[in-house]
C-alpha cells in the first residue's frame, strides 16, 4: 500500500509485531510502521469486530488503536516506535488489566 | 521536553503548535510573559509544518516553500524561552482557566491568566458507502506519513474529493515517486459559477498562481474525473474497488488506496467542551467559536487562533496568532506591548491574507449528497451507526444529537463526534425541515481525549480537594 522514499535516510528501529520482528526508522509512528511493514495489521473493532485499518493518522478517528507494551487502546498514530517495542494488533475491546 | 509542565502555572498556555499555536507562544514569550506551549504531536508544526524539525524528506522542493516557511517560526519559539512540550493532550479546561494535560500516561492541572486555544482544524466527514473499509483514509493522513516517515502510495491509488489539500498532496505524492491512478474530482459544476463574484479577489491572491501551478503539475500525469457525482468504496474486509458517477459517465475501478478529501474544519472539541459559544456557519457548513477581533471568545481569559476560530489557512493562522497573543500581552504586560508591532498593523495584514478564502469557500463546498448520507452508509465510525439507524430515531422522537446518542450512542466513542458530528447535525436537521444552528451540536465535556481512571485517581489533589468530597 506504501513505500518508503529512497531519500530517507533516518536509522532503523526494531519492533515486533505479535512476535514478528519488523523494521521501522526513527520517528516513524507505530501506525505508519504498521502500514509500511506489508503485514496485514487490521485491528478489530470493539462494536462489531468490523476489520479497520487507521483512517486520519493524527488523533482524531481511534481507528488505529493498537497494545503498544502491553497496554491497550493505544493510539498508534500518536506514538513513535522504540527499539523492542512489542505490537499487539487489537482484535475487539481492550482487555480488563492492560 | 516530555516530562509535565515544571509550574502550577503559567501567565499564557497555549493549546497547540501549529502555525497559529507557535505564532501566538513566540509573541507572548518574547513579551517575558511565563509562555507554556502543549502540543499533542511527537514535534512542533501542526498539521501543515508536520515534521519539520525531523522530515526524512530532505529535497526541499518536494514539499514545496509553503512548507519550509514554518521553520523560522519553531525557531523563534525556541528561542523565546516559551516552554514547549510535545506529546501532551490537553483534555480538560474550564472557564477558571485551569488546563488539565496529560504526559506519558500521567496527569496535572495547570494555572493560566491567559488561554490561546490553537487546536486547528480536522478533515471534514467524508461519509461514503465503505468509508469504514481497511484502505480508504483521509487525504491528510498520506500526507501526514508523507511529511513524517516519506510514504507514498506504491499499489492502485485513487485520490477523491476537491479542495487545495487534494492538489498539494497529489503533487508532493508525485515528486516523490508515489503512485496515484486516478483523481476524482467532486466539485460541484454550479460552484464555478456561484465563486465567480469572488473571482477577482481570488486572482490577486498568493493561492491563485501557485494553485494554478499545482494543478497542471498534476494532470500533466493523473487521469482527472472532473464532475463526480457518486462515489462509494467497496470490498470485502479490506478495500477492493471505488466507483463513481460522473454526467452520463460510470465506472468501477479496481484499487488499493482511497484517499479522500473534501476540506478541513475548525477542531472545536477543547473549545466547546470548555463552553465557548460558537454559530453555525452557513458559508463554511461548520461550527465556528463566536470571537471579537482580537480572538477572544465568549469565555474571559481564553481566545482562539488558527483554523479553530473559521478556516483561514497557514498565513492566516500565523497572524491570528501573533494577534491573539499580542492582545494578552496589551493586557498582562502593557510596557512591552509597545515594542512590538501594533494590533492595527497586524489586522491590516489578516485582511490582506483572507484575500481570497471566500472565493474557495464558495468552490470548495462540498456537494450535500457527500455531507449527508442515506441508508446503510456508516455515519458514526466508532459506535458504527448508519444514516438509516439515527432516521428510524428521528422518527420516533430524537430531536437532536444529545437525545440521538441515547437512542444509539452516536459520538459517544473514543473519537467523541469529531468524525459524526457534523453529519450528525445535518442529517437531523434535513430530516426535521431544520437549521443545522436549530438542532445542535453534541453537548460536549471533559476529558475531551480518553483517560483512564488510575490517571485522573493519580492527579495530585491538596487537602482541600479532599475536603471538598471526602464526607466527615
Ligand atoms: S489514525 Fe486516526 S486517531 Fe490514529
Amino acid at each position: 500500500m506504501f513505500k518508503r522514499s529512497d531519500q530517507d535516510s533516518r536509522q532503523s528501529v526494531h519492533i515486533f509485531v505479535d512476535g514478528a520482528a519488523i523494521e521501522a526508522r526513527e520517528g516513524d509512528t507505530v501506525s505508519a510502521a504498521l502500514l509500511v511493514s506489508g503485514r496485514d495489521v487490521r485491528r478489530a473493532t470493539a462494536v462489531s469486530g468490523a476489520p479497520r485499518l487507521p483512517y486520519c493518522m493524527m488523533g482524531v478517528c481511534f481507528d488505529c488503536l493498537v497494545t503498544i507494551d502491553g497496554i491497550g487502546n493505544r493510539q498508534g498514530c500518536l506514538v513513535p516506535v522504540a527499539e523492542g517495542m512489542q505490537i499487539e494488533i487489537q482484535k475487539g475491546k481492550r482487555e480488563i488489566g492492560r | 521536553m516530555n516530562a509535565l509542565p515544571k509550574r502550577d502555572g503559567y501567565d499564557v498556555v497555549v493549546v497547540g503548535a501549529g502555525p497559529a499555536g507557535l505564532a501566538a507562544a513566540a509573541t507572548a514569550a518574547e513579551a517575558g510573559l511565563s509562555t507554556l506551549l502543549l502540543d499533542e504531536n511527537a514535534g512542533a508544526g501542526g498539521q501543515v509544518w508536520r515534521a519539520i524539525t525531523s522530515t526524512p524528506v530532505t529535497e526541499r522542493g518536494q514539499l514545496g516553500a509553503d512548507y519550509w516557511a514554518g521553520a523560522k517560526l519553531v525557531e523563534a519559539v525556541r528561542a523565546s524561552g516559551a516552554e514547549i512540550i510535545q506529546r501532551a493532550t490537553v483534555w480538560s479546561l474550564d472557564r477558571n482557566l485551569e488546563v488539565g494535560v496529560s504526559v506519558g500516561g500521567a496527569s496535572a492541572f495547570v494555572g493560566a491568566r491567559r488561554v490561546i486555544l490553537a487546536t486547528g482544524a480536522l478533515e471534514r466527514p467524508f461519509p461514503i458507502p465503505g468509508w469504514t473499509l481497511p484502505g480508504v483514509m483521509t487525504a491528510g493522513a498520506a500526507q501526514t506519513m508523507l511529511k513524517s516517515s516519506g510514504l507514498v502510495p506504491d499499489g492502485r491509488t485513487v485520490i477523491a474529493g476537491q479542495g487545495p489539500l487534494l492538489w498539494l498532496l497529489a503533487a508532493q505524492i508525485l515528486r516523490l515517486g508515489g503512485r496515484i491512478d486516478r483523481i476524482l474530482d467532486t466539485t460541484e459544476r454550479r460552484n464555478y459559477l456561484a465563486a465567480l463574484p469572488h473571482a477577482f479577489a481570488f486572482m490577486t491572491s498568493p493561492y491563485f498562481a501557485k494553485g494554478l501551478a499545482m494543478i497542471r503539475e498534476v494532470r500533466a500525469k493523473v487521469p482527472v474525473v472532473s464532475g463526480v457525482t457518486e462515489l462509494a468504496a467497496a470490498g470485502d474486509g479490506q478495500l477492493a474497488s471505488v466507483s463513481y458517477a460522473a454526467g452520463s459517465r460510470r465506472e468501477t475501478i479496481p484499487v488499493e488506496l482511497l484517499l479522500l478529501h473534501q476540506g478541513v474544519v475548525p477542531n472545536v472539541n477543547l473549545a466547546m467542551a470548555a463552553g465557548i459559544e460558537h454559530r453555525w456557519d452557513d458559508l463554511q457548513l461548520c461550527w465556528s467559536p463566536v470571537l471579537d477581533g482580537d480572538g477572544n471568545t465568549s469565555i474571559a481569559g481564553i481566545a482562539i487562533a488558527g483554523d479553530g476560530a473559521g478556516i483561514g489557512g497557514a498565513a492566516v493562522a500565523v497572524i491570528r496568532g501573533h494577534i491573539a497573543a499580542r492582545a494578552a500581552v496589551e493586557t498582562l504586560t502593557p510596557a512591552a506591548a509597545a515594542k512590538s508591532a501594533s494590533l492595527a498593523t497586524l489586522k491590516a495584514s489578516l485582511s490582506q491574507a483572507e484575500r481570497g478564502r471566500a472565493f474557495l469557500d464558495t468552490l470548495f463546498r462540498p456537494a450535500r449528497q457527500f455531507r449527508i448520507p442515506s441508508g446503510d452508509t456508516i455515519v458514526c465510525r466508532c459506535e458504527e451507526v448508519t444514516a438509516t439507524d439515527i432516521l428510524d430515531a428521528v422518527a420516533i422522537g430524537a430531536t437532536g444529537p444529545n437525545q440521538l446518542k441515547a437512542y444509539r450512542r452516536t459520538g459517544m466513542g473514543p473519537c467523541q463526534g469529531r468524525l459524526c458530528g457534523l453529519t450528525v447535525t445535518e442529517l437531523m436537521a434535513q430530516a426535521r425541515d431544520k437549521t443545522p444552528q436549530e438542532i445542535g451540536y453534541y453537548r460536549l465535556r471533559a476529558p475531551v481525549k480518553p483517560i483512564t481512571l488510575a490517571e485522573l485517581a493519580s492527579v495530585p489533589k491538596t487537602e482541600a480537594d479532599v475536603q471538598a468530597v471526602v464526607r466527615g
